[in-house]
């Protein structure tokens, strides 16, 4: 029985989502009969077990508050403890701002392989290799990754990669309390801690969202994006920018889509006006089903999109607008 | 005050384009620019030094001896000194081996109060490197950083920073020494000014090589990363493209209908109540 791991995430004290999709990674490397799943869930969070009704055999909750997911050192502490028990063949954590700071830290201390981002990922039967794909070069390549040494091998996972098992309500709840170790208050203490959170004026997410819509230079100037926020919010979608449109200002950088910015994964990308230079098309590439409206028929992002429309962008979005006057954003969790 | 940047040396992604006929990269001339993000971990690290005139600041990078661009770069915008860890041994180093040689470095060069770095390289885009540099030198991290503020405390140095997570802003506060990686939300990094391209014309950085960071060969390069590439492939970049002219108003309103009609296929739009099967496609 090999063992995977997986470091789960808390938003507004609860169990995040994401961590139910990297139990569905897990659980997709091997049958119950060969892999055990446990999830490891530090800081409070009102329900750990919901970690075993979306496929962890086990949770690790280390409870205390000063496991705020923002101090990285603690948290190495915790697995460091957990480590010294039994060490997993595989550990996957999300490709979130969180889980890109905690497993680099936890990696560094323990002398881990760490590939970011994958993918793709694949347990070999024989040998309990796993083998890590991930897009690189800008996406142009993808990229299978080995550990060579140290267990366990550690990856990074991009959101939206993998959908979350259905919520069996029949898996038995295992939760086992781990208290802090010797040293993870200190190292707690020595920060960084958070002093306050700003919500984003006008993106609830663009992370997690199920929709983009998204514009670039082809809007001209501001006042022309401001089109396309009227359709984010008759459809309910938020919205993403390529680096043009952020750099001129037209909207804020959290939106901005690309090697620079977010790496998304919608189910579905509405661009406008976005030629769909590398930097841009690596930070979308993987959205479910890709819609692009141009001027310019050799944009690249064309060749990427399931529907290329050819058009004038001024022109399609009032029209898009009235076709959509009967319809309403489907309701969403 | 003493802050060390990161700095890295990254093909320029721009210049490249994809072949819409075979999906693959169209490498015209492909140049060698400094690490985009890194600019703006410099641009927050001048931007301490414009209102503390005692602030020094060092550029360090690991790379090939061409590296040395872009320390000269980072010494244009106006860092005070530039250090290359250079050598055969370093090639092929994974995000592990990278940040234990650079620690390795910045504790020979150090101690610095403030340690920053951009919050990815866009070749290798693993953002992986900073924290695993906080951990070597057994520092707190705090990634995605916008600006900073510093402020003097009862116990030394705290730095205030406006972090950037995926649903909110986070203002944290941490004590130096720490390392801060920085995300574009610094804001427009400065331009190299005329007398900052003349001492970076005139400078060689420092060099530093294996023996002088004491580090056993074995964990350097490739023969330190745990990580190995096994396989590289072309992933399937085209899709299966439907293309519609939409130039003219019976072209456009039939691409409509269509991109509606997919919203509705994915789930993601719903007919309202009242609007019954007719209201679905409008004649």
């Amino acid at each position: 029985m090999r063992e995977v791991w997986i470091l789960a995430e808390t938003k507004a004290g609860r169990v995040a989502p994401v961590s139910f999709e990297l139990l569905a990674w897990a659980r997709s490397l091997g049958s119950p009969e060969e892999i055990s799943v446990a999830a490891v869930l530090p800081g409070p969070a009102a329900d750990p077990e919901e970690l075993c009704l979306h496929g962890a055999d086990l949770v690790y909750h280390a409870a205390d508050p000063a496991l705020d997911g923002l101090a990285a050192a603690p948290v190495a502490l915790v697995f460091g403890s957990l480590f010294a028990r039994r060490r997993p063949e595989v550990l996957l954590a999300a490709a979130t701002t969180t889980g890109r700071t905690l497993l680099p830290y936890l990696a560094a201390r323990e002398g881990l392989g760490l590939t970011a981002d994958c993918t793709e990922l694949e347990l070999e039967r024989e040998t309990g290799v796993l083998l890590q794909t991930r897009p690189a070069a800008g996406g142009n390549i993808m990229a299978t990754i080995k550990t060579t040494r140290g267990l366990p091998q550690a990856a990074t996972v991009r959101p939206r990669s993998r959908k979350p098992l259905a919520r069996d309500p029949g898996r038995p709840v295992r939760v086992e309390m781990v208290a802090l170790p010797a040293g993870a208050a200190a190292a707690a203490a020595r920060g960084p801690r958070l002093v306050e959170e700003l919500p984003f004026a006008e993106s609830k997410g663009l992370a997690d969202a199920p929709l983009v819509v998204a514009g670039g230079r082809g809007f001209k100037k501001k006042e022309g994006f401001a089109l396309l926020e009227g359709l984010a919010s008759r459809l309910g979608a938020e919205i993403g920018a390529s680096r043009e449109a952020v750099d001129r200002g037209w909207i804020e950088y959290p939106h901005q889509v690309g090697l620079s910015g977010r790496t998304i994964a919608p189910d579905f990308y509405l661009a406008f006006g976005i030629s769909g230079a590398i930097q841009h098309l690596a930070g979308m590439q993987t959205a479910g089903t890709i819609v692009a409206v141009n001027a310019d028929p050799d944009a690249p992002i064309f060749a990427l999109s399931d529907l290329a429309v050819r058009g004038d962008l001024f022109d399609l979005l009032p029209r898009l607008a009235a076709a959509l006057e009967d319809y309403r954003p489907a309701a969403r969790s | 005050m003493k802050i060390l940047v990161l700095v890295k040396q990254v093909p320029e992604t721009d210049s490249l384009a994809i072949d819409p006929e075979t999906g693959t990269v169209v490498r015209s001339e492909a140049t060698s620019i400094v690490n985009p993000l890194d600019l703006y971990a410099l641009e927050a690290a001048l931007a301490i030094k414009d209102t503390r005139a005692e602030a020094r600041i060092t550029a360090l990078s690991m790379g090939p001896p061409a590296a040395a661009v872009a320390l000269k770069e980072a010494v244009a915008m106006g860092c005070d000194d530039a250090v290359l860890v250079t050598g055969r041994e370093f090639a092929g180093a994974d995000t592990w081996a990278t940040a234990r040689t650079l620690a390795a470095a910045i504790r020979r060069l150090g101690p610095f109060d403030l340690v920053f770095c951009g919050e990815k390289a866009t070749d290798g885009d693993t953002g992986q490197v900073g924290p695993e540099v906080a951990a070597f030198l057994d520092l707190p991290v705090v990634t995605y950083a916008g600006a900073v503020e510093l402020r003097d405390g009862p116990g030394g140095l705290v730095v205030r920073a406006e972090r950037v997570s995926e649903d909110c802003g986070q203002i944290v506060e941490c004590a130096a020494p720490l390392v801060l990686s920085f995300c574009k939300a610094v804001g427009e990094p400065r331009l190299p000014l005329l007398a900052g391209k003349k001492r970076a014309h005139d400078l060689a950085p420092r060099l530093l090589g294996l023996a002088e960071l004491g580090l056993p060969a074995e964990e350097a390069g490739s023969r330190g990363s745990p990580t190995r590439v096994v396989r590289i492939a072309s992933p399937r970049l085209t899709r299966e493209t439907e293309s519609l002219d939409a130039r003219s108003e019976e072209g456009a309103e039939a691409a409509c209908r269509r991109i509606v009609e997919l919203l509705a296929e994915k789930g993601l739009v719903v007919p309202k109540d009242g609007a019954g099967r007719e209201g679905r496609v409008k004649p």
